[in-house]
């Protein structure tokens, strides 16, 4: 399958996705817009309160095509951020002791040439690190099979994607074969000593709706998850975080091609929680993109939403200015704030 | 009025139930709220069972539910489809048994 970039496809244009969203396929404005939804539960304007974490998009180059991804993310993605940039964002974190996380993510990070490299530095400045591993990534090549190693000299976070514990639903969504290849790299991670309890590193899975649904308690899944992970493959992990998919990109698509656009958008304004809205990530994080510009979350950078203050580079870093911006909104951030919510970390509320 | 009996989109009009009669509609929803909650069974065990109780009663907004709510719980489509044929094994099965009672009245009336 390749990228809706490649395929030249209208919904690989930002402006087209930010249309669809505002406007449907048909012209009918969505019957409240995010932004007066917000304002309806008194959270208007809706502003940052800190920043802890930078999560910073290493490029859209992935070794999976998957069909719900929200970076249209895949093989013939050439994106990558350059050493230059990583620079740049080092510079920054070095100089602000209170971004102490730093969040990795693509694509698969792994496949930046400049991937290993930049994760020793953020380890020799002290920050904590996650990266987002599609755990194929690890069977991929033979130069990535020692990525648990690698991962555990530098205590490195792992949270990697599983939409379900069995394979039917999660080839569906991220290809055949991906199942038992995550099955496996799971089992290599945990003979690393990742997930178990104790070792102190940790390995957290995501859950994520493979179709045109919400996702369910987190808690539940995450016991069933537990439950069928151990029985069946001896799979240890640490938490299990229900991720809402977002409307944009690839699961724009599919929710267009299906003819689930429109009750999907119905679902998420009708589950609309402003507790959850409360405590949604761009309030404590700032995204940067591959080429080194910031966000204020993943999904906006993929709808080219920069964030609405002057700093608008990571070569531009102002704290003060950032942590207090306006952060952007659009109809698209429904999918943060349905039911019990949905941040990179899981349920909010 | 509607052109047909069922329409999907009056699925989401169940919470006006009470508009003709509060109290019921108010008590109901409050039962029907305190039954699908986490106790002796889970919610997602529920979900299940709601789903092969839809079935067997045939309602088809009570399908469009729970098949959402019971795939978003984390059954899969096997799972689903063995609680629909437990629901038909026992409507079927409710029929035949009945077969005993003709058993026992021919038996009655034939030398």
């Amino acid at each position: 399958m390749k990228s809706l970039k490649a395929q030249h496809h209208s919904l690989a244009d930002a402006h087209a996705q930010l249309a669809i969203l505002a406007y449907g396929q048909d012209g009918t404005a969505i019957p409240i817009s995010f932004r007066d939804k917000l304002a309806q539960s008194q959270s208007y304007p809706f502003k940052a309160r800190q920043i802890d974490t930078l999560q910073v998009n290493i490029g859209k180059m992935c070794n999976q095509t998957c069909k719900h991804c929200h970076v249209d993310a895949g093989p013939d993605r050439k994106e990558i951020m350059t050493a230059e940039t990583m620079q740049l964002c080092l510079d920054v974190l070095r100089q602000h002791e209170q971004l102490t996380v730093v969040d990795l993510t693509g694509g698969a990070p792994e496949m930046n040439p400049n991937f290993r490299w930049f994760v020793e530095q953020l380890t020799r400045l002290g920050k904590h690190v996650i990266v987002r591993c599609n755990l194929t990534i690890i069977l991929a090549n033979k130069k990535y099979a020692d990525l648990p190693d690698f991962y555990r000299k530098h205590r490195v976070e792992v949270v990697s994607s599983l939409p379900f514990y069995a394979q039917d639903r999660t080839d569906r969504q991220r290809g055949n074969g991906v199942f038992d290849a995550s099955i496996h790299a799971l089992q290599l991670l945990n003979r690393a000593g990742y997930g178990k309890e104790g070792s102190g590193m940790k390995l957290n899975l995501v859950y994520n709706p493979s179709g045109a649904f919400l996702p369910s308690g987190q808690i539940a899944l995450e016991t069933t998850y537990r439950e069928v992970l151990r029985q069946r493959f001896s799979i240890e992990f640490n938490e299990l975080f229900v991720i809402t998919n977002m409307p944009i990109s690839r699961f724009l698509d599919y929710l267009l091609m299906s003819g689930n656009y429109e009750s999907y958008m119905e679902k998420l304004i009708h589950a609309y929680n402003p507790a959850a809205a409360a405590n949604v990530m761009c309030r404590n994080t700032l995204s940067v993109g591959w080429d080194g510009y910031l966000y204020d979350c993943d999904f906006n950078q993929m709808l080219e939403l920069k964030v609405n203050c002057e700093s608008q580079h990571i070569r531009e870093f102002n704290h003060q200015t950032l942590k207090e911006r306006e952060i952007v909104v659009g109809n698209h951030c429904y999918g943060c704030t349905a039911g019990s919510g949905s941040s990179c970390g899981g349920t909010i509320a | 009025m509607s052109e047909h009996y069922y329409d999907e989109k009056d699925l989401a009009k169940f919470g006006n139930i009470g508009e003709f009669q509060k109290e019921l509609g108010d008590r109901f929803f409050a039962y029907y709220g305190e039954v699908f909650k986490d106790s002796e069974l889970s919610a997602r065990e529920k979900s299940l069972i709601a789903l092969a109780v839809a079935h067997a009663v045939q309602c088809p907004y009570c399908i469009d539910a729970y098949s959402t709510d019971a795939y978003e719980k984390g059954w899969s489509e096997a799972q689903l489809m063995e609680a629909v044929h437990v629901a038909a094994a026992i409507r079927g099965g409710a029929s035949l048994v009945h077969g005993v009672q003709m058993m026992n009245k021919v038996k009655k009336i034939a030398m």
